[in-house]
């Protein structure tokens, strides 16, 4: 089966029917069903109007279910969007941006996964829309570990409201061992406005450090203030991470590498304020 | 749509409207080319890692393996073969020609498919737009020139005469831009029954059958099962005979993750479907000994009776007396080095076609080896090699591994066994942990120089990882020690080296056999003795290096033709620069410090003291046709051009006029296998050859005795014209022969070697090829991560026989290298897709610039010199030496990852 709606309506009751998987992109759907044909019905939500682009909001903005990275890149967005903007163009390839969605980048819950760190930034929460009608969380609550979202079954992420960011301006910055197609060893965003040349608000979040990005909340108040955050970033700043060791990088390499990456992504962002 | 049923998908493709029925969830690449035989969308991974299989929806590129078929509904699909008849396809299919930017072509198409939508947009950079499609052969920067060019409109053809030294077009050129060549996976139909290998999920397991019959009788829609007991003669291959070990089938025990155990030959609905955990199998995981040590310790099990303590073999060469040398030595450096597997990565995984022809044997198949691929099917088929044929299929590159039976004789047997045709195609995941990888190599070297800077004795002893089967471990453990001294003057030298059996895949060959791992040591511990000595590293290496009539490590002495003295001093200059550029650059602070190193190989063209004959055959028809059956496999690299360029020299005819026939054990004779750097000077020489055979007889035929007498072929007739003379050759009434011709020649050439004794000494090679290499690098020294800033190649071939094609192979062997140095580390179970086993991309590979240095060898087709693995030799120790210097560390294993090189400068400054 099959299913290919075009109203959200309609993908939500499509959504009941017993073990359908929900494809969008595909660019995770398909890697991680392996070469043999799909044997469970298919919910394909690239056709669902509602959800489809991004559009204004009387207090912010929505990311629909459905906008691809590209939508993002080519979308006319406020500064704020900068580091998510520039998360986009690091997915993967053209090819993955073109089809990826930024609310499959969340539900595939990877610990790398490019969209969330900036989105933690935003303040960005999640609309899930199932049978008994639509509720919001905001995005730390959703994401709950590596592959684990709150997403219960025959519900769909419709979309993602971000406040709206003001003067912030913001960053994004991925360290992977090559040029495109990386997985990152570790990455940072970075969302922040500068009043008279000082940090007034901030907003860090580390990705690939833990099994689910993380804001850093003690330095974001220790920052608040600084004209110039070079040699700012403690140890003890990081100690909600919990790095791991893998083929790109041991834990220890990426707790070391992360605060140069929080420091360079703090003072481009503050050079363009 | 609703659930219920899947109505016909519609779309445009490339023009035309289609109208598809499809399975739930069919991808589009699966559905282009078996539905609507578009099998110019190439599949390299079916994962989105690769973009081979890149076409446009809506103008927008993807990657169609990622891409629901019913997600295409009501669009516009383009694929490369639409797309070359465009304004922008046409300019780059000529620009790519011309630059030699599609090498083995199975990336072609999505590089092209990228390039159409970057022209047409405008929007971002090249690399940008082409960074999602992986090149395994070019190193990019001729896909990044054929883009420039192509978009600023102007494409002029390359005008080269096709005269050796000029640059001409690959003569099979024109299919891979379009992609119409037939790779392996390209030549079936889509009904075709198909073939899937059963492989071991463990390194090492004990295992047993459930009810075979059972399954193969109650599984709607299997056609045979196949396991050892189906091995009708030896269930036994390798490719050196003497160290054959690899069963088709295992039996009982698999000795390695992803070896075969049986396989299933099914219908396509069912092959689509099926999954390995259906098979009745029951398997029992037993100690896996995974590296040399362990496998060497006591008690660990035992791999190959016969082989004890899991050592296959040991090469071995000594001359002088390197300890007493080295206890001279003023200076000496030591280190222990460590290399890990290193995967091919050619974009197009093992696949091909076999049928039952006239009740012979028909393989269709990517290799680079068609009659050691007939030697191997003969022996496990049991059949009669006059009952067999090899057909090469495209190969979507191969780099060593593609030499190594993989497909075939599960092709062959399910052929028989359903006594009609079937299809094989390998995923990317089985590719990578079941062919053979590069041998990781532990080695502990020491070298000696006296107070002048003169080397003073050199101590090499390597073990390498040969996995679970010899391939080509013997090859590789006899040809380390012979090349280990690099191409220096060492008078007093031990060398050894080990391959030992592990619970890993087999190590087997892969660009330069052992060469690139040993060079890394010598190299680097060469700047590390330069540096002690208060020499200039390029100056301590010219002062060493090999010259004419001076002895080789096993005593081989060259009267000409060594040309590594010549690739140093066309590095001069660039050295010069560099070391003047990044003291300006390090002088102005910062966390980026730069960093130039250079180093030097040098490659034995053809096997080590073996014959390695091959033969080219050229016939002329009735009609005047003049057809070459050039049977060197061309990988990529460029055989059918250059082959075709030394007969077409030697013949004094025009290249552009021969009609090729390709590899085929049925009609053209062997050229040997595509190996070891020998095709160029072993195929080369035969094709010259050739030519001069029918050269002679032809001129005979019309009195002339002319050396600059030109052939051309008429209608009907051999022109041959002799300055203001012409004379014709009518061939009406000439005899015909069995293949159709009336003037034919067929050559051999074996390069002359003589067998080296028990200290390595004798003469193993007819001719070594030598390069240097020079790179730049920066360092970030927070980050640990390292950008190659440039590239400047000496390599000395002999004679260019087409220079384009030169910078082709040094590009490509320096993008290899640079992977290997970098980020290329295959761990089994672990790294075995192209999203966690990391080759460059395009944005990885800095500008090269190439010194083509010809020294001419007295053995060479023209003097020409082989050259594909000479490229990969230095680039990782040039690399490495720039590192060192950016950064004060001393790397000893690579790759240099960010972690790994961050920690070396943590360490450093905490010294």
């Amino acid at each position: 089966m099959y299913f290919q709606p075009t109203t959200l309506s309609q993908a939500v009751r499509d959504a009941q029917v017993e073990g359908v998987r929900i494809l969008a992109g595909g660019t995770d759907f398909y890697p991680s069903h392996g070469d043999v044909l799909p044997d469970f019905p298919i919910l394909d939500i690239s056709r669902v109007d509602e959800i489809s682009g991004i559009n204004r909001t009387d207090t912010g903005w929505r990311i629909g279910g459905g906008a691809t990275w590209t939508d993002v890149i080519r979308a006319d967005l406020p500064r704020g969007f900068d580091g998510l903007k520039a998360a986009a163009r690091e997915v993967g390839s053209v090819q993955i941006q073109n089809m990826g969605t930024v609310a499959g980048n969340l539900c595939n819950a990877s610990p790398a996964a490019d969209g969330v760190p900036p989105l933690l930034t935003l303040n960005a929460e999640v609309e899930l829309v199932g049978p008994d009608g639509a509720r919001r969380l905001p995005l730390e609550k959703f994401l709950l570990g590596v592959r684990k979202t709150a997403l219960t079954p025959g519900e769909i992420l419709a979309g993602l409201h971000v406040p709206d960011t003001g003067q912030a301006v913001s960053g994004f910055s991925k360290l992977g061992s090559r040029k495109y197609l990386v997985i990152s060893i570790a990455m940072v965003a970075v969302y922040l406005i500068v009043e008279d040349g000082a940090i007034s608000d901030l907003r860090v979040a580390v990705g690939a450090c833990s099994p689910v990005a993380q804001r850093l909340p003690m330095l974001e108040a220790d920052l608040r203030g600084a004209r110039d955050v070079r040699g700012c970033v403690m140890p003890m700043h990081l100690s909600d991470l919990s790095p791991i060791d893998d083929v790109r990088g041991s834990g220890e390499y990426r707790l070391d590498v992360v605060v140069p990456l929080i420091e360079r992504a703090l003072i481009a962002a503050m050079e363009q304020a | 749509m609703d659930g219920s049923a899947v109505p016909m998908i519609r779309f445009s493709l490339n023009g035309s409207d289609i109208g598809l029925d499809v399975e739930t969830g069919e991808r589009l690449s699966a559905s282009l080319r078996e539905r609507c035989g578009a099998k110019d969308v190439k599949i390299g991974c079916n994962a989105g890692d690769c973009g081979a299989c890149t076409v446009l929806v809506d103008g927008e590129p993807v990657c169609a393996c990622l891409t629901a078929t019913a997600q295409a509904a009501g669009r516009v699909v383009e694929t490369v073969s639409g797309l070359i008849a465009s304004v922008e396809g046409r300019a780059l299919g000529e620009a790519f020609q011309n630059h030699g930017a599609a090498q083995c072509g199975i990336c072609t198409p999505g590089m092209i498919v990228s390039a159409v939508a970057w022209m047409r947009s405008g929007e971002g950079s090249v690399e940008d737009a082409l960074g999602g499609v992986l090149c395994r052969c070019t190193g990019y920067r001729k896909i990044l020139d054929a883009v420039a060019e192509a978009a600023a409109g102007g494409v002029e053809p390359l005008n080269g005469s096709g005269a050796m030294g000029t640059s001409i077009r690959r003569l099979d050129g024109a299919d891979k831009v379009s992609g119409r060549e037939q790779f392996g996976d390209d030549v079936a139909g889509a009904d075709v029954a198909v073939v899937h290998v059963i492989r071991s999920p463990f390194a090492r397991a004990a295992f047993r059958f459930g009810d075979l019959e059972g399954f193969r009788t109650h599984t709607d829609g299997v056609l045979a099962v196949l396991t050892a007991a189906d091995v009708k003669g030896r269930n036994c291959f390798g490719v050196i005979p003497p160290f054959a070990d690899q069963p088709v089938f295992a039996v009982d025990e698999a000795r390695f993750r992803g070896e075969a155990v049986a396989a299933v030959v099914g219908t396509p609905d069912l092959m689509a479907r099926f999954k390995d955990g259906d098979f009745p199998l029951m398997w029992e995981e037993l100690p896996a000994v995974m590296e040399p040590e362990d496998a060497m310790a006591k008690g660990a099990p035992e791999l190959h009776s016969g082989r004890a303590n899991n050592v296959m073999i040991t090469g071995f060469v000594a001359c002088g007396d390197s300890a007493a040398a080295l206890d001279a030595a003023t200076v000496q450096v030591a280190g222990t080095f460590e290399t890990g597997f290193v995967e091919h990565a050619y974009i197009e995984p093992e696949a091909g076609f076999a049928d039952i022809v006239d009740g012979r044997v028909e393989v269709h198949a990517c290799t680079q080896a068609p009659v050691m691929d007939l030697d191997s099917l003969e022996e496990i088929l049991a059949l009669d090699r006059s009952q067999i044929r090899v057909v090469p299929t495209g190969v979507g590159g191969g780099f060593g591994s593609k030499l190594d039976i993989s497909v075939q004789p599960f092709l062959a047997m399910a052929a028989q066994a359903i006594n009609g045709p079937v299809r094989i195609n390998y995923s990317r995941g089985e590719s990578m942990q079941s062919t053979t990888k590069r041998h990781p190599a532990k080695m502990s070297v020491q070298i000696g120089a006296d107070v002048d800077g003169m080397l003073s004795g050199m101590r090499f002893d390597g073990v390498f990882n040969t996995g679970a089967y010899a391939s080509w471990g013997p090859t590789v453990a006899n040809r380390v020690p012979v090349h280990a001294s690099g191409p220096y003057h060492v008078k007093d030298y031990r060398a050894e080296a080990v391959g030992v059996h592990t619970h890993c895949p087999p190590s087997g060959a892969f660009r330069g056999f052992g060469v690139p791992q040993a060079a890394i040591a010598q190299e680097v511990l060469f700047d590390e003795l330069a540096a002690k000595l208060g020499l200039d590293p390029l100056e301590f290496r010219v002062r060493n290096a090999l010259k004419n009539g001076m002895p080789t490590v096993c005593g081989q002495v060259f009267e000409q033709g060594v040309g590594i003295g010549a690739c140093f001093e066309a590095l001069r200059d660039a050295w010069k620069n560099a070391l003047v550029e990044v003291e300006e650059f390090n002088a102005k602070g910062g966390v980026v410090r730069r960093g130039v190193g250079i180093a030097a190989g040098w490659y034995g063209c053809g096997n080590t003291s073996l014959p390695n004959p091959s033969t080219i055959k050229v016939g002329v028809r009735l009609d005047g046709q003049f057809v070459l059956h050039q049977g060197a496999m061309d990988i990529g690299q460029g055989a059918n051009t250059v082959i075709s360029q030394i007969f077409a020299q030697a013949l004094g005819f025009d290249v552009h006029d021969l009609e090729l026939i390709g590899a085929d054990t049925d009609v053209t004779p062997d050229a040997g296998k595509t190996s070891a750097s020998r095709q160029t000077f072993v195929s080369g020489n035969a094709a010259r050859l050739s030519g001069l055979a029918l050269r002679a007889e032809i001129l005979r035929r019309c009195n002339v005795e002319s050396a600059s007498a030109r052939i051309a072929a008429g209608d009907g007739v051999v022109i041959v014209t002799d300055g203001a003379a012409v004379h014709k050759v009518a061939l009406a009434g000439l005899d015909v022969d069995g293949d159709g011709y009336v003037l034919r020649s067929e050559e051999s050439y074996d390069p002359p070697t003589k067998p080296l004794d028990q200290n390595g000494q004798g003469v193993p090679y007819a001719q070594f090829g030598y390069a240097a290499h020079l790179a730049i690098v920066d360092v970030d020294m927070e980050l640990g991560t390292v950008t190659p800033v440039r590239f400047v190649a000496a390599h000395d071939v002999g004679h260019a026989v087409n220079p384009m094609l030169v910078e082709g192979q040094v590009h490509g062997g320096i993008a290899q290298g640079l992977g290997m140095a970098l980020m290329e580390e295959f761990i089994p179970g672990r790294t075995e897709n192209l999203h966690d086993y990391l080759i460059p991309t395009i944005g990885d590979i800095p500008p090269i610039e190439t010194l083509i240095v010809e020294e001419p060898d007295a053995h060479g087709p023209f003097g020409a010199k082989g050259l594909g693995e000479h490229v990969l030799i230095p680039t990782a120790p040039a690399l490495i030496n720039a590192i060192n210097m950016a950064a004060g560390v001393q790397m000893r294993r690579v790759p240099v990852t960010p972690a790994r090189l961050r920690a070396a400068i943590l360490e450093a400054e905490n010294d």
